[in-house]
């Protein structure tokens, strides 16, 4: 199988040009698959396209790999404080462990690092285009792909590439999701997204108002209530704030453990009910609103620090934002405060602004995909998007074996198409699946998926595939 | 590249991600090229009983001198490396995928004696450059069976979690002086017991992934390993074993230590990549 890019850098110049597009020529990348973006998923999805024979050309708008992980970069969402919530083997690749020295929840730059040592070990980089946007993707005959990139910030001349197939890894959680509220734009006070949010020193010495309560919402209180002057924090709901430890291990394993011994959902999740009122205890004595759902319906909150601040006093939890005034914020007990800085962590909304929605299954433009294991559009069998999932445990080991299945289903494509075409059926049919138990009906929940679940769908689907 | 049948990946793993191998410090012995010439680097592991220093008498200099960066682990509670009762197959094989991701690039495998087994289960959970069996140990009843016929005194105790004897003559061939196999005898120690017997119990490792190629050469003369079980490692991987007449079960501290060597240093330049 011819693979470009073996050998030094790609050069979609050196190719024959083929037909044209839009008076343009477009340089026709024979087999060599498009990865678009270097986190995470981009990363792992070059790694094992290459291992699995396929050139690959991948483009990075940003200078580095990493993605939300290097905080550097303008659209990360991290935080100087940022620690993984995933305990380290939830959280790794199945195939090149972090070390044994590093601690359960690693810092943001030791996650940096593993991306670039991973980068380096598996000699990635030769196949990024570093500096480089996709600005369009479009299907052309035959099941391939136009894609057109140009230098990021929108620099020097567009060119066009064509692809035998196209792997998206654009990440999801880097544009913001923004309220809108009464009053909002009279607001004299300082409004900001926690996807601006880096550093405690925007904090420090201010009264803070904090809406939301992901995991975002929670780790920036408690940097609010170490360096503001007073901090409220703003819920539309009671949550269940699980620590990052219990029984003495990282809170996932132990759920883990009960996993793997097959205790029903509905037994785990009175055993965590148990836990919690044991160890943290009753909330709404705080002031805290009783969660309207059982664990595991919202996204889980891993954060031992923010109980602890409320019990101090330090953060003040209140309901949701009324409305704004000039001068401050009603809230819906009729409640008015008087925040200098008012932080949305609200969260984030998938963006693909490369890609006509349609193609991705979003016919009524609400912006959700509709896809089988949230990865395979319908009849496009040579697209794929990678990480496009909110898993209760780490994304990296999902995105690996997603990239692993897409790599797979390529190959059989060229070598069995007969049972290529039963994969396609399969994806018409599974489009719109979820992984999950009951969940909180709530656009963070687009991709929440439970890992057994989501990784068992993805196991018969590999099965599948091989023949088994 | 191969075709499109797999043997089956497994992808759900409860146990690992809720029971992590509780780590250990490592020994790490290394022979460095002085210039970067491109070579993958090697990583080799000793059989049960051996350490590092297995590797640093004669392979690690010599690989180096040839291009390869060269590294060899000790198994923990083996050599330099920390103690460590209750030491499972689980546990030697974590040892190694840690020092293989620990390297700077995509490292190639080199297992010897039971050392081979610990690779087989490692590329499993390690995409290797590439991986070679040297005389390997790779379990189950038959290893057994030869172990007690060779040195049934030796063998015997090993079998209800004693230690396992094994004396000069299996290990080294007879032109090895007297004094250098006393050297190396004396620094034996003991793989665990719990390791001793998944050894022999000998569940078989899950599909390697990446498509490694892999590469079993080994002794005809060797009384730890019968050429049956040699041709049956390679078997598995669909190749000959590459044999040296006349050398003991250790090949890599006999005295003809440099021919298997230079063997699989050519292997690793000709190897047109995976398969
Ligand atoms: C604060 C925070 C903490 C988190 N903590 C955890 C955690 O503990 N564990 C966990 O598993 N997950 C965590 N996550 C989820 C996180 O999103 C993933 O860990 C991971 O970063 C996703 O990787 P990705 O490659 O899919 O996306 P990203 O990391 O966002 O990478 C996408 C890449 O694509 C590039 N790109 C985008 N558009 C284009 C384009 N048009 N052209 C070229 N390049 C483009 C971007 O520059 C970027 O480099 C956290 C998220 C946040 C916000
Ligand atoms: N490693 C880490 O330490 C870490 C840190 C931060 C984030 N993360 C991960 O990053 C991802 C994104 O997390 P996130 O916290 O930024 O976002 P998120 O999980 O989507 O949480 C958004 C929060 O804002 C609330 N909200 C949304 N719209 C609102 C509105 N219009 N009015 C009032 N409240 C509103 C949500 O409430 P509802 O529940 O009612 O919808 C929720 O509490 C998650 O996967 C998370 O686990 C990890």
């Amino acid at each position: 199988m011819p693979s470009s890019t073996e050998h030094g850098r790609p050069d979609p110049e050196t190719t024959t040009p083929a037909p044209s597009r839009d008076g343009r020529p477009v340089s026709d990348r024979g087999d060599t698959v498009c990865v678009i973006g270097a986190g995470a998923s981009g990363l792992t999805a070059v790694k094992n396209l290459t291992e699995h024979g396929f050139g690959v050309d991948c483009y990075e708008r940003e200078t580095g790999v990493g993605g939300a992980w290097n905080w550097r970069h303008d659209r990360s969402p991290v935080y100087a404080s940022t620690h993984l919530i995933s305990s380290r083997p939830f959280t790794q690749f199945p195939d090149f462990p972090m070390p044994d020295s590093w601690p359960d929840y690693p810092h943001h730059g030791q996650v940096l690092s593993y991306f670039e040592r991973y980068a380096d070990h598996f000699d990635l980089r030769r196949h990024i285009w570093f500096g480089t946007e996709v600005v369009r993707v479009e299907p052309v005959d035959g099941d391939r792909w136009d894609v057109t990139t140009r230098s990021t910030g929108g620099y020097g001349p567009e060119r066009t590439s064509r692809y035998a197939a196209v792997l998206v890894a654009n990440g999801h959680n880097w544009s913001p999701k923004l309220p809108r509220y009464e009053g909002l734009e009279e607001f004299r006070g300082e409004v900001m997204h926690a996807s601006s949010y880096k550093d405690p020193a925007q904090l420090r010495g201010k009264r803070v108002l904090v809406v939301g309560a992901g995991n975002t919402g929670c780790d920036l209180a408690v940097e609010a209530a170490q360096q503001a002057s007073r901090c409220w924090h703003s819920t539309r709901r009671g949550y269940w704030y699980a620590p990052k430890y219990v029984l003495g291990r990282p809170a996932d394993q132990v759920n883990d453990a009960l996993l793997s011994w097959r205790v029903p959902l509905r037994l785990r999740q009175w055993l965590y009910h148990r836990t919690l009122r044991l160890t943290v205890g009753d909330l709404t004595r705080f002031g805290l609103p009783k969660p309207d759902h059982r664990v595991y319906e919202t996204h889980p909150i891993a954060n031992s620090q923010l109980v602890y601040y409320v019990g101090h006093g330090e953060i003040t939890p209140v309901p949701e934002v009324a409305r704004f005034h000039p001068g401050g914020v009603s809230l819906t007990d009729g409640r008015e405060i008087d925040p200098e800085l008012v932080v949305f962590a609200t969260g984030y909304l998938p963006r693909f602004e490369f890609l006509d929605p349609q193609i991705l299954g979003d016919a009524d433009g609400s912006g959700r995909p509709r896809l089988w294991l949230h990865a395979f559009p319908p009849g496009h069998p040579t697209l794929a998007v990678a990480g496009l999932l909110q898993p209760d445990s780490g994304l990296f080991t999902l995105a690996h074996w997603q990239t692993v299945l897409f790599a797979r289903s390529l190959r059989l494509r060229r070598d069995r198409p007969q049972r290529a075409a039963a994969f396609a059926s399969r994806v018409a049919a599974g489009a719109g699946e979820r992984y999950a138990g009951r969940v909180k009906d709530s656009s963070r929940h687009w991709f929440e998926v439970g890992h057994v679940d989501y990784l068992r769908a993805v196991q018969r689907a590999l099965d599948d595939l091989e023949g088994k | 590249m191969s075709g499109t049948t797999e043997e089956r990946v497994r992808i759900l793993r409860g146990r690992e991600w809720a029971h992590p191998v509780r780590a250990a410090r490592r020994e790490v012995l290394s022979a460095v090229p002085e210039l970067d010439e491109g070579c993958p680097p090697l990583l080799f592991v000793p059989g049960f009983g051996h350490g590092a220093w297995a590797f640093a008498e004669h392979w690690l200099e010599h690989a180096a001198s040839r291009g390869f960066p060269a590294y060899a682990v000790s198994l923990r509670g083996h050599g330099g490396s920390e103690p460590a009762p209750g030491a499972t197959l689980r546990a030697y094989t974590h040892d190694v995928v840690q020092a293989a991701a620990e390297l700077p690039r995509q490292a190639v495998l080199v297992g010897h004696g039971a050392g081979a087994l610990v690779v087989s289960h490692a590329l499993a959970r390690y995409p290797a450059r590439a991986a070679v069996l040297v005389a390997p140990v790779l379990g189950g009843p038959a290893t057994a069976l030869a172990a007690l016929r060779a040195n049934p005194v030796g063998t015997l105790p090993a079998l209800f979690g004693g230690a396992l004897r094994l004396h000069r003559r299996q290990l080294f061939g007879r032109e090895l002086p007297d004094a250098d196999a006393r050297r190396h005898l004396a620094r034996l120690g003991r793989a665990d017991r719990r390791a001793q017997w998944q050894l022999l119990a000998g569940r078989p490792a899950e599909p390697a992934v990446g498509h490694p190629p892999v590469l079993v050469l080994g002794s005809p003369d060797d009384r730890v390993v019968p050429p049956a079980a040699l041709t049956r490692a390679a078997g598995r991987y669909g190749a000959a074993p590459l044999l040296f007449p006349g050398m003991g079960h250790d090949l890599m501290l006999d005295t003809r230590w440099q021919e298997p060597l230079d063997a699989l240093l050519d292997w690793l330049v000709k190897e047109p990549g995976r398969r």
